[in-house]
This record gives structure tokens, C-alpha cells and sequence, in this order.
């Protein structure tokens, strides 16, 4: 996929030309330095520019909502970070933030307000929902995926903490394939292993690392793609797939990496 | 007034005061705990509670124990509505007071023995569900002892209970279709209360009764007493046990959390703190602010019960142990020391000692103990993943998440004790603005590459 097309406008530089951003991209770190996470980030600018949504990111004024230190205990170190971010935020007078990560749209949509943060904020899947219901983007290669599996793994800080199901699971039924469910889904979603900052540190001593457990319980659909909504819980399907040298059989993709084939992007 | 009366009366009198002052000291217990607001909202909070204490929403998502939970629960409210009849027969002396009721008195007794004969057979399965199917949940290294012999405790006392209640109609229906004049030689007259027929169930008990009047009635008479004692002596248990959440599964949802999951508590005294240091005005050598009416320093986060809200206090005391919440804890599964059923036990039973501290040395005594270290490690609180499991299955709407976010507060704001990658962490945002190593000038990089 070529790079040439990416149209990313930076929050200042749009302001510079008198323009104001109809939603705010919040890219979040995994997005911005992870490489795996950065072709997800792609893939929603690419889906982002194809429907003409006027949107910018911070980019070197972003910096992280604080979720990590929040989950570890570090309170003073959280609201250092929403501090700052919400002094960006409302200068710019942003109204609407869309994130490619489960973690930054909580932080963002639940805890920023307390601390004088108030936005709409939408999971990326949600916008995408949305401009396909507005007939803003259309997924006409669907077909791409027919005779695919694909199984859906629920970003806890989607699912249980904010009740988002039902959104990826529409843009997944946009597109030509079989969809299984796992025997824990939706509300009984079973855990990557990465939340409450456990993506920063070696987990405590068990007989089995989480991420295991979940990728086993997945590769038991035997899959061809197990779809998420979020770059951590990517990145601990997609060890756990390596872990159980599956990776010809199954990929690890995000929706809208997903979405963006299907709209052939 | 007879004998039977009086002691009867005493009886009673006396369970409900020492019950009312076990209950009081479990209200004392919980108040102990910091101040949170559990007021506003006030429709959707009865909506939660009808929906998820009443209406028992969560048991039912495993239908096998959620089904046989809900008999037991219908049976042991609907048979309990007899008790009124058996109090104030017990007070005045009288013989089924309520069967002028007639034809409906004989249904409804007849539908409190289907009932009954459901809460048997469901507690009958509960106890081989236990003991002999070995339920993975019921086995953890939380449940040694105590907590599994409290179970087996209330399981079978239910069974004896309506054993009893369908014995004594066996024997009282035999009595009372014995014709009069055979009562009366017998000296059995209360018993001539013009009750004709047979309860559905209790009548396949009767061809074990003995014919003899005077030992039916002895055997009518026990079952009776036995069966009202045995409920105000299992209501004084309750205080004592993890069924008191037949109480508590009530206030306990009222006052769930009605915010989204993934919102955890925002510290306002750090709030306080954080916008000094962005108030350009800020004098930062002025002396605080006195806080209003908190003479205590303030500590962050929790290190003992006390630390806690009244709400988390009283999650921990509508614990019935199911361990849903542990079974569907990834941290759990896959072998790490977490239970967040254990973190609420381990909170309900430092509190207990809190409380016993209190009523023995008085209010500041300090047993130098605390819930952190003594009852929960580190370990423990570092496995969670906060990924809400626990939270979304327990039925009654407990939050083990939010005590062990709490005591994470404390080692990380209190003692500096968190993990050393973590700390790693922490100064990559401090210094980067992200939790890795990279500089905050390149964060829009993938933008050309």
C-alpha cells in the first residue's frame, strides 16, 4: 500500500489557515511509534481522507492521555498528562476526538471530564460505522473476504467498559465473511493480557501468560482472521498466534485495516 | 396466655434483638469506611436493583445455578409469608389462624409445599454440585475451611427446614381429618378446626407417621417449634455468614456504580494539587490551604479497610462467595495469585477485626495490622489486568477492581512500590509523553514512513 495519498493535516496547521477540524484524530503512542500499530494509524487516515472527513491530528503536541499511569495507581502522573492534553485540546477548541485506541477513548471520554475535558469521543470503529451508515464510504470489495473466517476479540476497554459491541461487529458483517464468535465474547470477553499496564511489565507468576489462554481459545475457530479494535490487544494476539506457529494460517488484523481492504484503499 | 405463648414470645423477642444488635454493629462497620455519593439517579438505581437483586438478571447468565438460585430464592420469600401465620399463631395460641381463608388457604399451603419440595431439590443439587461434582470455583485456596463449611451449613439447614415444615403438615393433616369426637377424647380439640383433605406434597409423608393421635401431635408440635426456631436461628447465622447477602444483594445494587465500567475515580485532592502546579499565580511556597473539617492527613489510596469507601465496605459484606468474579478473572485463570472473591473476603474479614478491635480497646486502638501485606500481597493487587471480568459477573454488583486500583494508589503514591518496569514507564511519559523511549518530536514520523 502506497504512502503518497495520506493526506494528515496537523491541528496547528489547519488553524494557521483559519480551519478548524471537524473531529480531532487521537493517534495515542502505540499508533504513532509502534510499527505494527503505525499501518493501523494508516489505515484509518486512509479511510478518513477516502470519505473527505475534515479531521488533523496533534502530532508532536499529543502525548500520552495518562491510561497507563492511571492503572498502575500513578494518579499525580495521570492528571499531569490529562492536564496538559485537555490545555492542547481546549485551545484548539476541539469538539469531537476519534482514537484508534480503546484505552485513550475511555481516558478521553470518561475520565477527562472531571478535570475539565468535555468532548465527543468515538472509537474509531464507531466513526467508521457511522460513515458507512451516512453513505459516506462504501465497502464494495467485501467479496475479498468471502470463504474467510473472522473472529472478533472484545478490547475490554471497549466492551465491558464502555458496552461497544455491537459496532465492530456491524463492520464485520459489512464484509463477505463467515463470523464466529468465541465461547467467551461480548461481555464475557476474555482479557488479552495487556490491560492495567500490564503491557509494560513482565506478568506476575501463573502457569500460563493471558494472551496464550485468549489466542488458544481463538485458534480453536481455526480462523484465517482474528479482528480487533485496539493495538495492545493486536499486538498479544499476534505473539500468541507466533507463539502457537500459526501465523500462515491465521493474521492478526485491526478492523479497520479490515475495512480499509474491503473499500479497497 | 399459655406456657407455649410466653416462651414462644421470648423467643422471638429475643432473636430479633440479637439480631437487630449484630446487624448494627455490621452498619457501624460499614460507616467506617470514607464518605462516596450513591444518592443521585435515584429511578435508575431502583431500576438496577429490581433488575439485578429481584429479578436476579446476572445469576441467570449460567442458567444451571442461576435457575436452581432463583427456586431457591422464590421458595425461601414466598414460604417465608407462612411465617406470619406461624408467629401469630405462636403469639395467640390459635391453630392455623389463616384457614378461614378457605379453599385459597388449602392452595396457597399447597403451593408453598411445591415450593418447598423445589428449594429441597435444588439445594439437594447444590450440595452435590459442592461436594461431589467438585466445582473448579468452589475449590480455589480461599475456600479451605470456614467459607466451605459455611456453605454447606446454609445448604443443608434449608433442607431440614422444609423437611420440617412438610413433616409437621403431614402430622397436622392427619390430625385435623381425625373426627372430632376422637380429638376431643384425646384432649386434642384445637386441632377441630373443620380442615377437610390433604396437601399435595406433605401427604406421601404420611403412611411413615405412627397412627397414635397424642404422638402425631407431638411430632406436629416439634416440626412447628422446629421449624420456627430453626428460621430465627438461621436468621441470627446470617450476620455470621456469607449469606447475609440475602440482605445486603438489596442496598448493595441501589447503590452500584451507574458510571461506565472503564471510569475509574477521579482523586480530587490530587486535582487540587495538579492545578497548582499549572496555576501560574500559584505561590509554591505559600502553606495549604486548610481543609475544611479533615483534621487526618490525607493518604493516598488504601492501605487498610478504613481507606476504603462505605460502598466497597459493604460490596465485601454482600459477598456470598460464588466466585464468578475469580472464575472469570484472566489473571486467575491462568494461574496468578489474584482471586478477586479473595479480595473481597480478605476485606469483609479485616473488617470484621476492625470491628472487633473497636468493641474491645475502643475506637483508636491500633492492632498495627492492615489489609495490605497482612491479608492481600502486592503480588496479588500487580496481577490485575482491569479488565472489569469480575465486576460484569458478580450478580449482585460487587467491584473488586476498584479495591485493588485503591491499594495500587497506596503502594504507588504512599510507598514508591510499584514495579520497576512501571516506574521504568512512568518516566518515559514524564519525560516523552509516552510509555516508551521515544521522543515526543517524532510522533508524527509514521506519517513518511
Amino acid at each position: 500500500m502506497s504512502n503518497e495519498t495520506l493526506t494528515v493535516p496537523t491541528v496547528a496547521e489547519m488553524v494557521g489557515r483559519g480551519e478548524v477540524p471537524e473531529v480531532l484524530f487521537w493517534v495515542g503512542c502505540a499508533g504513532s511509534f509502534d510499527d505494527r500499530a503505525k499501518k493501523i494509524t494508516k489505515a484509518i487516515v486512509k479511510i478518513l481522507n477516502k470519505a473527505d472527513v475534515k479531521f488533523a491530528v496533534l502530532g508532536t503536541e499529543e502525548a500520552c492521555t495518562g491510561d497507563p499511569a492511571k492503572r498502575s495507581g500513578n494518579e499525580f502522573l495521570f492528571q499531569m498528562q490529562a492536564m496538559m492534553n485537555i490545555q492542547v485540546l481546549n485551545g484548539y477548541e476541539i469538539k469531537k476526538i476519534v482514537t484508534g485506541c480503546p484505552h485513550c477513548f475511555n481516558t478521553l471520554k470518561n475520565e477527562y471530564p472531571e478535570l475539565g475535558g468535555n468532548y465527543e469521543v468515538v472509537h474509531h470503529t464507531q466513526l467508521i460505522q457511522d460513515l458507512i451508515n451516512k453513505g459516506k464510504l462504501t465497502v464494495a470489495d467485501g467479496a475479498n473476504f468471502k470463504g474467510k473466517k473472522i473472529t472478533f476479540h472484545d478490547p475490554c476497554y471497549l466492551g465491558r467498559a464502555n458496552d461497544v459491541y455491537e459496532a465492530p461487529r456491524s463492520l464485520l458483517e459489512k464484509l463477505d465473511a463467515e463470523l464466529a464468535e468465541m465461547r467467551r465474547c461480548k461481555t464475557n470477553g476474555f482479557c488479552c493480557g495487556a490491560g492495567g499496564a500490564q503491557m509494560f511489565k513482565e506478568a506476575e507468576k501463573g502457569n500460563k501468560e493471558v494472551n496464550i489462554e485468549r489466542t488458544e481459545e481463538a485458534l480453536e475457530l481455526k480462523p484465517d482472521i482474528i479482528a480487533t479494535g485496539c493495538p495492545f490487544c493486536n499486538t498479544m494476539m499476534t505473539d500468541g498466534v507466533k507463539n502457537a506457529e500459526k501465523e500462515d494460517e491465521t493474521k492478526v488484523l485491526d478492523i479497520a485495516e479490515l475495512i480499509a481492504t474491503a473499500a479497497d484503499l | 396466655m399459655g406456657i407455649g405463648s410466653i416462651i414462644f414470645i421470648l423467643c422471638f423477642a429475643g432473636a430479633a434483638l440479637f439480631f437487630a444488635k449484630n446487624v448494627s454493629k455490621i452498619r457501624r462497620n460499614i460507616l467506617l469506611g470514607k464518605d462516596v455519593d450513591r444518592n443521585d439517579n435515584s429511578s435508575e438505581r431502583w431500576k438496577t436493583m429490581a433488575r439485578v437483586a429481584l429479578g436476579q438478571s446476572k445469576m441467570v447468565v449460567r442458567p444451571v445455578p442461576g435457575i436452581l438460585h432463583i427456586l431457591v430464592y422464590v421458595g425461601f420469600v414466598i414460604i417465608n409469608a407462612e411465617v406470619l401465620e406461624i408467629i401469630l399463631d405462636g403469639i395467640t395460641g390459635t391453630h392455623r389462624m389463616f384457614s378461614g381463608l378457605g379453599s385459597l388457604y388449602f392452595w396457597l399451603i399447597n403451593a408453598f409445599e411445591f415450593l418447598a419440595v423445589l428449594v429441597m431439590v435444588s439445594c439437594a443439587i447444590f450440595l452435590v454440585r459442592r461436594n461431589i461434582v467438585h466445582i473448579k470455583r468452589f475449590f480455589n485456596p480461599e475456600m479451605k475451611g470456614w467459607p466451605t463449611s459455611d456453605a454447606n451449613i446454609i445448604l443443608i439447614t434449608e433442607i431440614a427446614l422444609m423437611i420440617a415444615f412438610l413433616t409437621m403438615n403431614a402430622a397436622d393433616s392427619v390430625l385435623m381429618n381425625t373426627d372430632v369426637a376422637a380429638l376431643q377424647e384425646a384432649h386434642l380439640g384445637k386441632y377441630a378446626i373443620g380442615f377437610e383433605g390433604y396437601f399435595s406434597f406433605s401427604q406421601f409423608l404420611i403412611p411413615l407417621l405412627p397412627d397414635d393421635l397424642s404422638t402425631l401431635m407431638g411430632i406436629e408440635r416439634g416440626m412447628w417449634w422446629f421449624h420456627i426456631l430453626g428460621i430465627l436461628a438461621f436468621l441470627n447465622y446470617l450476620p455470621y455468614s456469607k449469606h447475609f447477602h440475602i440482605l445486603l444483594a438489596f442496598p448493595n445494587t441501589y447503590f452500584s456504580n451507574l458510571k461506565p465500567k472503564g471510569q475509574f475515580t477521579n482523586m480530587e485532592a490530587v486535582t487540587n494539587e495538579v492545578k497548582l502546579m499549572f496555576d501560574p499565580e500559584a505561590d509554591p511556597y505559600a502553606a495549604p490551604a486548610p481543609e475544611e473539617g479533615d483534621a487526618v492527613p490525607q493518604s493516598f489510596g488504601a492501605k487498610d479497610v478504613t481507606d476504603l469507601t462505605w460502598k466497597q465496605l459493604m460490596d465485601a459484606y454482600s459477598c456470598t462467595e460464588c466466585g464468578r468474579c475469580t472464575s472469570n478473572c484472566p489473571a486467575n485463570q491462568t494461574g496468578k495469585l489474584l482471586s478477586p472473591r479473595k479480595i473481597m473476603m480478605d476485606t469483609r474479614d479485616r473488617l470484621e477485626e476492625v470491628g472487633k478491635n473497636i468493641d474491645k480497646h475502643g475506637k483508636d486502638h491500633d492492632d498495627g495490622k492492615s489489609l495490605l501485606n497482612d491479608y492481600i500481597t502486592s503480588e496479588e493487587l500487580w496481577a490485575c489486568t482491569s479488565c472489569n471480568a469480575c465486576v460484569q459477573a458478580c450478580p449482585v454488583n460487587i467491584d473488586p477492581l476498584s479495591i485493588i486500583m485503591e491499594m495500587r494508589r497506596y503502594l504507588v503514591m504512599e510507598q514508591s512500590a510499584a514495579p520497576n518496569e512501571l516506574n521504568v514507564m512512568f518516566t518515559n511519559i514524564e519525560n516523552n509523553g509516552a510509555p516508551w523511549q521515544f521522543a515526543q518530536a517524532d510522533r508524527l514520523n509514521w506519517k513518511n514512513e
